[in-house]
């Protein structure tokens, strides 16, 4: 058994809420407790009675509720016999873009949700951009409410081909066009036999058995140093170890290999896992490597082989999403963090801003709050990277407040 | 070759949090580790020891105990620390009642709201800039927006309203001066996930998480064991039960559940056909209101 990460986007409107709640209840995830509050707080917010709101199922802080509306980031788990899903439910409103990010940074697979009735709207077009800009590899198109429109095809045919024309301007990997109706509980879980006209598998089906493994960068060895261990005991005087998570790759026991950015070059001696000595291991196992000479090699280098070299730069050309309230202007003196290596970075120039609703470029001066642009960042030390769409591990960076030590944004490494 | 390179469950929850855990001893000063002998922390400790041997845990373990433990607990923890080569630091609920620090409200029993400001107590004066918690994401609907890096103000409050974005792998473990971090390895783990691992990794844990006869009684449909901590009401008779423990906090307010199941494999299973959750099932602690956890955490609470 695997996990699958997912993220979904939409809003309360779209029937995310009970999307979700439908995946957790159908899957016998909801506990009783959990579903009797749900009852409860169904018949005190003047629900219909008899129905319980599934919604409620995810419903989260104090501020939540009383608004009546999602803010953060919810994290949800359940498990079926082939798999464990983790799924991080985001809101869906404009002003929410960081959050929807977050989520996205991390997914395999996104879920956005369209309602029948209305087709893409500007929210849906939005997530499906982030997704594509996140390098999330698989995509599902829920087109929700089908139930409202009479389970109608030619209602589903119109959203699916009007969200093909739109991401032919994306980069989507893999979609899927999935007809659902999260409220009545058709093609969530079970397939349903009120649209004879659709072939394709539940959203649950999909979600078991897409195939994810080869989604893993497994060509490019890129090993960051996270931590050197030295016991310095009389049992294991002469041990000096390198641990760290890799980010892509797979790394063996005799491997040549070369530190960055010193660029001396040893052999691998030894891999250590959690389960013991390893003659492999690969993204995403956390490991001590050890190594035949005692080379410069520490917290923020990077290991990898000598003939494929992450790129070593101090000029950084990325796409950032802007996710604090001061504005990003050229000239800001920055930390940022990448893969282990955190350094004082200046802000050269701001490309442009993009238009999250329409992919439109505009020059700009700065960026705001949730704002999604093209930005040059010159750093004092170099990084050892990879273009973001190769390998989110060493592509992404986050960008931290030298003072209030707050993170600032994220950002997408674009090499040439 | 790629197909079988993928992680199972379990190997891919322990190598994130391994990861968890070393960046933070990179990133901070004066890391801890919050330590129950609870299943959850068994569990955050046995990765921490992975996360840097051959070499020791590299910082001290904390247990914040208010007085209301049970003694096999207590026992367990010694060993357990012992074994693992760890130092313990323990904040005393009953040593800042007898100081005067701290006093005790009329007519309560349960000590959880003592917890929070011995434990912000112990953390000013070991100077802890970071500490982890087994907590998960599954326990609890605040627990489920916290982030794996959840920063704390100079009082230890948590805002939930302005948490750093978490994105990627790449945890921000720089602070303000004053502030501190509460960090969550077991972030993504889920109740079941810590069965399957205890299991298979044969890990330790207190005898009460598995079947025993016990001496019992009932009360709001709890059944609690009888202890020196709780006195019982009138109506409230003693009986003896099988009974099992889900969670392990202070004996005044975490039930039981009756069970048979006296190995891992029999947890496992009673886990799979449960239909509450285990804070639903055995924490008073939670059933005061719907927010009762937020609450708690927004004053400093893990």
């Amino acid at each position: 058994m695997d996990i699958l990460r997912l993220a979904t986007a939409g809003s309360v409107d779209d029937g995310k809420s009970t999307l979700i709640g439908r995946l957790l209840y159908d899957t016998q995830t909801a506990f009783e407790d959990q579903i009797d509050a749900v009852a409860r707080a169904s018949r005190r917010t003047g629900g219909d009675g008899e129905q319980i709101n599934l919604a409620l199922l995810t419903d989260g802080l104090k501020a939540e509720r009383e608004q009546g509306i999602t803010i953060d980031v919810a994290y949800r788990y359940f498990a079926t016999p082939r798999r464990k899903f983790i799924i991080a439910d985001t809101p869906g409103h404009v002003q929410y873009t960081r959050n929807m990010v977050t989520g996205a940074s991390t997914a395999e697979l996104a879920i956005v949700l369209v309602d029948a009735r209305g087709g893409m709207t500007e929210q849906s077009r939005r997530h499906a951009l982030l997704c594509s800009l996140l390098g999330v590899p698989h995509l599902v198109l829920a087109i929700n409410k089908m139930d409202l429109v009479d389970y109608d095809e030619a209602a589903f045919r119109a959203i699916d081909q009007e969200f093909s024309r739109f991401s032919e301007r994306l980069r989507i990997p893999d979609l899927s066009v999935i007809p659902m109706s999260a409220l009545e509980g058709d093609n969530v879980v079970q397939r349903t036999t009120k649209m004879p006209w659709y072939e394709g598998p539940s959203l649950l089906h999909h979600l078991e058995t897409v195939h994810v493994a080869a989604d893993t960068n497994l060509i490019d060895l890129r090993f960051p140093v996270q931590y050197v261990i030295r016991p310095q005991t009389t049992e294991f005087h002469d041990y000096r170890g390198y641990a760290g998570k890799i980010a892509t790759g797979v790394i063996r026991v005799g491997d040549e290999v070369i530190a960055l950015p010193s660029g001396m070059t040893s052999k691998v001696t030894a891999i250590d896992s959690p389960a013991g000595p390893v003659e492999e291991a690969y993204a995403p196992m956390s490991v001590t490597v050890r190594l035949a000479d005692d080379i410069d090699l520490s917290r923020g280098d990077t290991l990898t082989r000598v003939n494929n070299q992450p790129r070593t730069t101090q000029d950084i050309d990325a796409m950032v999403c802007w996710m604090a309230p001061e504005e990003l202007r050229p000239g800001m003196r920055v930390l940022v963090k990448h893969t282990t290596r955190t350094v004082p970075a200046l802000v050269k120039d701001i490309e442009y801003r993009m238009d999250v609703n329409t992919l439109h470029r505009a020059g700009a001066d700065s960026l705001g709050f949730n704002d999604i642009g093209r930005i040059r960042l010159r750093t004092t030390q170099p990084l050892m990277c990879d273009d973001y769409q190769r390998s989110r591990q060493t592509g992404g960076f986050i960008v931290i407040d030298p003072t209030t030590k707050r993170t600032l944004g994220g950002g997408m490494i674009r090499l040439p | 070759m790629t197909t079988t390179m993928r992680l199972s469950h379990l190997a891919a929850l322990e190598a994130e949090a391994v990861h968890i855990i070393r960046e933070v001893v990179a990133e901070t000063e004066q890391p801890g580790l919050l330590f129950s002998g609870g299943k959850d922390s068994v569990v955050l400790l046995h990765l921490a020891k992975l996360a840097f041997w051959p070499a020791r845990v590299p910082f001290p373990v904390v247990h914040i105990d208010t007085g209301h433990n049970f003694p096999e607990v207590l026992e367990f923890r010694d060993e357990y620390v012992e074994e693992i080569g760890v130092r313990l630091i323990v904040g005393s609920v009953p040593e800042a009642l007898a100081a005067g620090s701290l006093r005790e409200p009329a007519g309560n029993v349960s000590r959880n709201a003592l917890q929070t400001p011995v434990l912000l107590e112990t953390i000013q004066k070991h100077r802890f800039d970071a500490l982890f918690g087994g907590a998960r994401r599954d326990e609890e609907k605040a627990r489920a927006k916290e982030r794996v890096f959840s920063v704390r103000d100079e009082f230890g409050q948590w805002d939930p309203k302005n948490q750093r974005p978490e994105l990627w792998d790449l945890y921000n473990g720089l602070l303000e001066p004053g502030a501190s971090m509460r960090v969550f390895p077991l972030s993504n783990w889920t109740e079941l996930d810590i069965w399957q691992y205890i299991a298979d990794r044969e890990l330790a844990l207190p005898p009460l998480y598995y079947a025993h006869e016990r001496a019992v009684f009932e009360r709001d449909g709890m059944l609690f064991a009888d202890n020196e901590f709780l006195p019982r009401r009138e109506g409230e008779d003693i009986r003896m039960e099988k009974v099992r423990f889900r969670t392990i906090g202070d004996a005044t307010c975490t039930g039981a559940v009756r069970s048979d199941a006296v190995t891992n494999e029999d947890v496992l299973a009673e886990i799979v056909a449960s239909r509450l959750t285990e804070r639903g099932a055995t924490r008073a602690d939670d059933r005061v209101n719907e927010t009762a956890m937020e609450d708690r955490k927004r004053e400093g609470y893990f």
